[in-house]
């Protein structure tokens, strides 16, 4: 098709200004890595920091991990994700695959509860003192169970299992299969976009996990990742100020941010294909 | 046997599943909501919920005179209304610009970069936002001491918060608020379009007459349902921003619900106020929610 001049300039101006988008998304990640790596001495120099290091250094990145609570969070929000993305498949699945069919008795009464959660809540404090009572506080597990299943996630997985063909499923009862086999064999394996979808949607939140971490835990060696990511902005962290090779406290800073974000940035482009499919369904529902 | 019965022995693997499920709605759902009565008591840690002593709606009046509510409510509102004119928008004029590119690997890049950062978390975004922003060694301080200007302490300053917070946020989700909208314009008729041209219709027209016209459904509806979160004016965000600098513009509902109940113990008021925030919020959803249905037949339930 041939363009007017018209739209030819149209076309320019626009790639032009998502190309500015582009910049504005990446740039800061280019430059919290570039600090990152700035040697203590270009950092005097220039009495600031440069775009792009001449010299690149990783002494940031030892101090991160050999001096710094930065590890132990890591383990402690890499032990949370991993345990609450399972828990959490498992247990909305099940659910969702309960509320999927319509001939269940009491389905619209369940639905109900779980509809009226996300718009009215006890809030902060009364949920607090629930955690409290039941034991978890001050454990992991104040981090997982309390928030096991999303409502919304449960709903977007529901209305996914509601759109699989029932002739699939009569064709397992017709060789014998129970609902767990149905679940099983027939649900399941078709269900892989918003199985991953979901996960996806888990992990990041628990990955992300900071005001439950402040709330619900107060033993240090238990903090979640960013807890310790945000303490260690708050002030220098005591071993810091011990340390016998001097990093800039900012150029550690940075250093723990991007050990902090590279996780997800490393996962982040073998999902996208099913995080825009699920975005869209939770969109619709809510 | 009763057909009820029958229907529930016949589904009685499922409604088991629903009832893991539920068992946690129950314990984690329920059971706050039915702690919300401590705010009608003097309540004492390690009490029961409803152990008393009972004292009405005394934590409501407290609250209600106490001058920091007024500044509170303020706070939540004004944040919230600023995040609905600078975050709403945008992602609409971004949806509309992706579209009308030609390029599908140039498209498809600008959209992975722009979703990305809604994956991060506030701390590593307040984090990048101090690699800018910082008084000692951020980069825009550094760009005004070159020009001979004086530095800003943008992440202590009370002038500057809210537009540090509405802009980390514009930057952390317009690219995700695109996919809505992008699916939207997918489903508009490309013969619309056709005959557009054939009309001889520019492109600005083509995107004021036909583009605009084929999402304003799902802008409408997006829009309304937002202006029931009025009272969610982010919570997390803030809490990892703020600083005792800037409580005066900072503070709203949740975080100082959250340092009144849990820094300074005081659960019954802190009680209150949720209960309040919830009761508010549950109305302004249903409202919104009622307008929007009458809209569309379309709202979220």
């Amino acid at each position: 098709m041939k363009h007017t001049r018209g739209e030819r300039v149209f076309y320019a101006i626009n790639a032009l200004l998502l190309a500015i988008v582009g910049i504005v998304c990446l740039f800061p990640f280019l430059y919290v890595i570039s600090v990152s790596l700035t040697p203590l001495t270009e950092v005097m120099k220039h009495n600031g920091f440069l775009v792009i290091p001449r010299d690149v250094t990783f002494a940031a990145y030892k101090q991160v991990f050999n001096q710094s609570s930065i590890p132990q969070g890591f383990k402690n929000t890499v032990i949370i994700t991993l345990v609450s993305v399972v828990l959490s498949l498992v247990v909305t699945s099940l659910m969702a695959f309960g509320l999927a069919k319509k001939e269940v008795p009491g389905r619209k009464i369940y639905l109900f509860l779980v509809v009226f959660t996300i718009l009215f809540h006890g809030g902060i404090i009364p949920t607090f003192l629930v955690v409290k009572s039941v034991g978890l506080l001050n454990s992991l597990w104040a981090l997982i169970i309390p928030n096991m299943i999303v409502p919304l996630n449960l709903l977007i997985m529901k209305t996914f299992f509601e759109q699989i063909p029932p002739e699939l499923e009569d064709a397992a009862v017709i060789d014998g299969s129970g609902e767990y086999g149905i679940l099983r064999h027939v649900v399941l394996p078709l269900s892989a976009p918003v199985l991953a979808t979901i996960g996806l949607f888990y992990a990041v939140q628990n990955w992300n996990i900071y005001f439950l971490g402040i709330l619900y835990i107060s033993d240090p060696h238990l903090y979640p990742l960013q807890v310790v990511l945000r303490q260690l902005f708050a002030a220098p962290d005591p071993t810091f100020m011990n340390a016998e090779v001097a990093v800039p406290p900012e150029t550690m800073k940075m250093a723990a941010v991007v050990v902090s974000t590279l996780p997800i940035v490393m996962v982040y482009p073998f999902l996208q294909k099913y995080f825009v499919k699920g975005a869209n369904l939770g969109a619709v529902k809510g | 046997m009763a057909p009820l019965m029958k229907r529930m022995m016949r589904y009685r693997q499922r409604l088991l599943y629903i009832w893991i499920g539920l068992s946690f709605f129950i314990v984690f759902k329920y059971w706050p909501m039915y702690g919300l009565v401590i705010a009608f008591q003097n309540y004492r840690p390690g009490n029961g919920f409803l152990e008393g002593p009972w004292v009405g709606f005394a934590h409501f009046q407290t609250f209600f005179d106490n001058p920091n509510f007024t500044q509170v409510f303020i706070n939540t509102v004004l944040i919230s209304l600023y995040r609905l004119v600078w975050t709403f928008f945008p992602p609409i004029l971004l949806a509309i610009l992706l579209n009308e590119l030609r390029t599908e690997w140039y498209k498809k890049t600008v959209q992975t970069l722009s979703y990305l950062p809604h994956f991060l978390s506030w701390v590593i975004i307040y984090g990048i936002a101090f690699a800018f922003l910082s008084e000692g060694r951020g980069l825009v301080n550094s760009w005004l001491t070159t020009f001979g200007l004086d530095k800003i302490p943008f992440l202590m300053s009370d002038t500057w918060f809210r537009s540090i917070l509405v802009g980390t946020d514009m930057w952390k989700d317009t690219g995700w608020g695109t996919i809505i909208y992008l699916a939207a314009i997918a489903g508009i008729n490309p013969s619309l379009y056709e005959a557009a041209v054939m009309d001889g219709a520019n492109k600005f027209r083509q995107i004021w007459h036909i583009t605009i016209p084929g999402i304003a459904t799902v802008v409408f509806l997006l829009f309304i349902l937002n202006t029931g979160k009025v009272l969610d004016a982010g919570l997390e965000q803030i809490l990892v921003f703020y600083n005792p600098l800037v409580y005066s513009v900072a503070d709203i509902i949740d975080t100082w619900t959250y340092r009144v109940g849990i820094t300074e113990g005081r659960y019954s008021l802190a009680s209150a106020v949720g209960f309040f925030k919830s009761f508010v919020g549950l109305i302004l959803v249903m409202a919104t929610n009622y307008a929007a249905k009458k809209y569309n037949d379309s709202g979220i339930w």
